[in-house]
């Protein structure tokens, strides 16, 4: 599960535990909650930092609880409930008004890399861990808002066929050089140390929530009518 | 014409014929879409498939000598022109639908609807030492269509397409590494045709699920995909 946290017009999004941190519906449910809480305590300034403890960002979806259906088809049933579900949490992070920081300190596979791209940046470990998505090998295809997301955030479409169509597991400096992460650090203090930095760096700004988040959702256009979010016209302009 | 070779799982396509520069006209286009064809018929789970070709060239273009030689009128010649551009538009969807990874081993020159065919590939390998990459149509005044377009837009990102296309740049196998259109280059024919069916190998190693991979690779090309009138199917039997 989720704790959140606030120091400062920081807010601190953690999976506790040392476990795979696998997401089913009931932590959905959480990261929807908690989320929630963000966007209604939500200054500018504020900024987000998702992170996890132990070994591991997120695993992705929880396939175990998928398999307890018992049937092949009843896996196959819950996991495409959790795919659906799922689009949520990434509609949540999308249209967040503030910037958003996804702190890796361990490995982000399948949905958990999914969670970790929904962010603004990623920072990660350079001396352990991996970004890897991890469908083609297990036999499953790409839902269509995943497919959007990648187009939209990865520019170069070798690394989209790399990350996608090859399963490839990507280390720290190789995702700082393929573009797909901000900064690489060695070691989990350094990696959080970073995130904050960088948290506190955007946080001056003081960037109008609102405005932030329809900018970022100007961006990612495909994924936003994927993930069933519309297009708002502001005005208040800091003149 | 061309040939198919099945080498353990690693199907090895190879152009052959008399042309020395490998030019598509519909006997060729046809007899690699009919090899494509065996080759999913007999594809099981860790299948690929590398291209090859011998010589000075890969694939130098269309062949306008075929349009102009069975042409008896520049009407004709438009409808034989036509004609090839929807072979070679099947033949882009072949092996876009092809359930498996694929490799061209570029030994040599590749122009035009040469680049096109292998770019129809996941994977590109070149020669370092020798051939230039060109899309020649901008050179000679021919435009280029939607669907060759589209491939490009699917595949190659940034100013590297604008160079490509709007700029008619020779690429040499070095550049072609940089510009992230081939993943290696190899020195000699034999360098490079080595390198296709190691790397054919190492993909075919790691079992994915042809149908899976197939799904996959078109969500990576949606708007080529939509072009081609690629569906989408339902999921296969995932590896709980």
């Amino acid at each position: 599960m989720c704790t959140l946290d606030k120091r400062g017009s920081l807010f601190f999004l953690t999976f506790t535990g040392d476990d795979q941190h696998r997401i089913n519906p009931n932590v959905i449910g959480n990261l929807l909650s908690h989320l929630s809480q963000v966007k209604a305590q939500a200054t500018p300034g504020s900024v987000l930092i998702t992170q996890a403890q132990g070994k591991f960002f997120s695993n992705g979806f929880d396939l175990d609880w998928a398999q307890a259906a018992g049937s092949k088809q009843g896996a196959s049933e819950r996991l495409r409930h959790m795919v659906v579900l799922f689009k949520s949490v990434v509609a949540s992070l999308l249209s967040l008004p503030m910037p958003t920081i996804a702190s890796l300190t361990g490995h982000a596979a399948a949905g958990g890399f999914v969670l970790a791209l929904s962010h603004d940046y990623i920072i990660m470990r350079r001396d352990r861990g991996v970004l890897y998505m991890s469908e083609v090998d297990l036999w499953l295809t790409i839902p269509g808002y995943v497919n959007a997301l990648f187009r939209e955030k990865i520019g170069d479409a070798s690394v989209r066929r790399d990350v996608l169509l090859r399963g490839l597991k990507m280390k720290g400096d190789e995702a700082v050089k393929r573009g797909v992460v901000e900064a690489a650090y060695d070691g989990e203090e350094e990696v959080r140390e970073a995130s904050v930095r960088m948290a506190e760096e955007l946080g001056k700004r003081k960037w109008d929530g609102e405005v932030y988040a329809e900018i970022r959702k100007g961006l990612f256009p495909q994924l936003s009518a994927m993930v069933g979010l519309g297009h708002k016209k502001i005005a208040n302009p800091r003149l | 014409m061309c040939s198919l070779e099945k080498r353990g799982n690693l199907f090895i396509l190879t152009l052959t014929g008399q042309s020395v520069e490998h030019r598509l006209n519909p006997h060729l286009i046809t007899s690699i879409i009919a090899a494509l064809s065996q080759a999913k018929a007999q594809s099981s789970r860790g299948s690929a498939l590398v291209t090859v070709s011998h010589g000075k060239f890969f694939c130098n273009g269309i062949d306008l000598d075929w349009v102009n030689a069975v042409a008896r009128s520049n009407q004709e010649a438009q409808q034989h022109f036509d004609h090839l551009y929807h072979s070679l538009k099947r033949l882009v969807l072949a092996f876009i639908s092809l359930p498996m990874p694929t490799v061209a081993a570029v030994n040599g020159h590749v122009a035009a609807a040469g680049v096109v065919l292998a770019l129809c590939h996941d994977y590109v390998i070149m020669r370092r030492d020798r051939g230039v990459l060109y899309m020649s149509e901008l050179d000679k005044g021919i435009g280029i269509p939607e669907v060759f377009m589209a491939l490009f837009r699917a595949k190659i990102s940034g100013s590297t397409r604008r160079d490509i296309l709007l700029r008619g740049l020779k690429i040499k196998g070095e550049e072609a590494l940089k510009m992230g259109i081939a993943e290696a280059v190899h020195d000699g024919e034999e360098g490079v045709t080595d390198a296709g069916t190691e790397m054919g190998d190492e993909l075919a190693k790691r079992k994915w699920d042809g149908e899976v991979y197939v799904e996959i690779r078109k969500g990576l090309y949606p708007e080529l995909c939509g072009m081609l009138g690629m569906t989408s199917n339902v999921t296969a039997t995932p590896k709980l």
